[in-house]
């Protein structure tokens, strides 16, 4: 079947299989590999996109269910050869070890901070509460969407 | 790598459209709402359909109004949406107490209230929920709509009333005066699935229970309706010592399975716990001091 979408604000169009997934017509068909595909069953988080801005796990979406829809990945963050403040975050926090989890993790904050821009910890974790960090405890992830918040705020004030 | 066996996939436009599709495909079309359940199930093999209806169009399915004295739902309602409501906080705030706690944050985003009841999974929140507030749900199919009570809603485990070419389209809740209730739950971690939840609803009126509803999550092949619980709190006043006697009914009229998350007896004793905890709870909203 055909299916159209914007995927990172770029119109796309390809035939794909109804069955087929859409974290595997991202990675595959589009070869937008930043989307991580994990445990597979909807539990872990590292294939999170935004669907018309909101976080879905990709995993458990087709990509015929996305049709006329607006896709974000984690490639999409990184605009203008500029980092998102969520990155700059992970950098400067050092909210990644093995990185498996970073592209979820990003996405799931970025959406988070869209909604709410000034968040408590607890309101972080709550954020990532569906999303499995196997390296880091969690600590620098929440400081890391800290300091995004921090600077995001500071650059909207300037 | 886990993929769905092969279907065919088409979206309705309209209720009317999705009904007409399960009519004309017959019993191996399902509809797919968030798909949060059927896909992982899909995934497994432990379902197969040949044809998907996708429902996700249907946007004159998700509301939550009041409307002829009672809280309507529409099924397409998704549960980050029951969440938020401030009507539901207010007249029945056991859904924000499930909603917090069932799955995570990005899949409350996509799944929704009616595919959670037709998924009919005893494990799962929503059920016990809407059989304590004694919802009724509207079914349509193309003669029309009935309705149908919580209490017969379930007819087995992942088996719903709901028949060939039929939706389910409406969730009501009953609007009445000295409502509380709460929602209870204990989990291994955050977003697991319930090792027992218990849902309760009390109606108070003059220091003395007028009507109740006690149901509970993941003890039984079915949401468990307390029914002996029930008729033991009609009529009396709220007190420690009834909530106990509860406890022990819930116990009791329960029937879990040993599994990863515990032995028989231990979820037993905590399904007698978070009814008692649900029930004072529930008394404490009723006359608006929160436990």
């Amino acid at each position: 079947m055909q299916v159209s979408m914007t995927v990172n604000g770029e119109r796309v169009s390809h035939e794909v299989e109804p069955r087929q997934l859409l974290v595997h017509y991202l990675r595959e068909t589009l070869d937008l590999t930043g989307t991580h595909w994990g445990c597979d069953t909807s539990n872990c988080g590292a294939c999170v996109v935004l669907m018309d801005g909101e976080p879905v796990k990709s995993c458990t979406v087709l990509a015929a269910m996305c049709h006329g829809h607006e896709i974000r990945t984690v490639e999409s963050l990184h605009a203008g050869g500029e980092l998102d403040p969520i990155q700059q975050g992970f950098h400067e926090r050092h909210a990644l070890q093995c990185g498996f989890c970073t592209p979820g993790m990003q996405m799931t904050a970025r959406a988070l901070l869209d909604e709410n821009p000034d968040p408590t910890d607890e309101e972080i974790r709550t954020a990532i509460s569906g999303a499995i960090c196997r390296c880091t405890g969690y600590k620098n992830i929440v400081s890391a969407v800290r300091w995004a918040a921090d600077h995001e705020a500071a650059r909207s004030e300037a | 790598m886990q993929t769905p066996a092969p279907f065919e996939y088409e979206r309705a436009t309209s209720v009317e459209g999705a009904i007409e599709a399960l009519e004309r495909l017959g019993s191996d079309a399902r509809v797919i709402a968030g798909g949060h359940s059927l896909l992982p199930m899909m995934k497994l093999r432990l379902a197969s359909p040949e044809h998907l209806i996708d429902i996700n169009d249907l946007t004159e399915l998700a509301y939550i109004r009041e409307q002829d004295g009672e809280i309507r739902i529409g099924a397409m309602t998704r549960h980050v949406e029951l969440l938020k409501s401030d009507l539901l906080a207010q007249r029945y705030p056991l859904f924000a107490d499930a909603e917090t706690v069932i799955a995570d944050p990005v899949v409350r985003n996509r799944g929704t209230i009616g595919g959670s009841l037709c998924q009919a999974d005893a494990a799962e929140d929503l059920s016990a929920v809407c059989l304590a507030a004694k919802a009724r749900v509207v079914i349509r199919g193309s003669g029309g709509e009935r309705i149908v009570g919580m209490e017969e809603f379930h007819v087995g485990p992942y088996m719903t009333a709901v028949g060939a070419g039929e939706i389910l389209t409406e969730v009501r809740l009953p609007v009445r005066e000295g409502a509380g209730s709460a929602h209870e739950k204990v989990e291994r971690r955050a977003g697991d699935w319930a090792i027992a939840a218990a849902s309760a609803a009390l109606w108070i009126d003059g220091g003395a229970i007028v009507d109740a509803g006690v149901a509970l999550s993941a003890v039984g092949m079915t949401t468990v309706h307390l029914t002996r619980a029930e008729e033991l709190l009609r009529g009396k006043a709220p007190s420690e010592e009834l909530f106990a006697q509860a406890r022990e009914i819930a116990a009791e009229d329960c029937s879990p399975s040993a599994d990863g998350r515990g032995p028989v007896d231990y979820k037993r004793h905590l399904a007698g716990v978070l009814t008692h905890r649900a029930l004072r709870r529930s008394t404490a909203r009723a006359l608006s001091q929160e436990a």
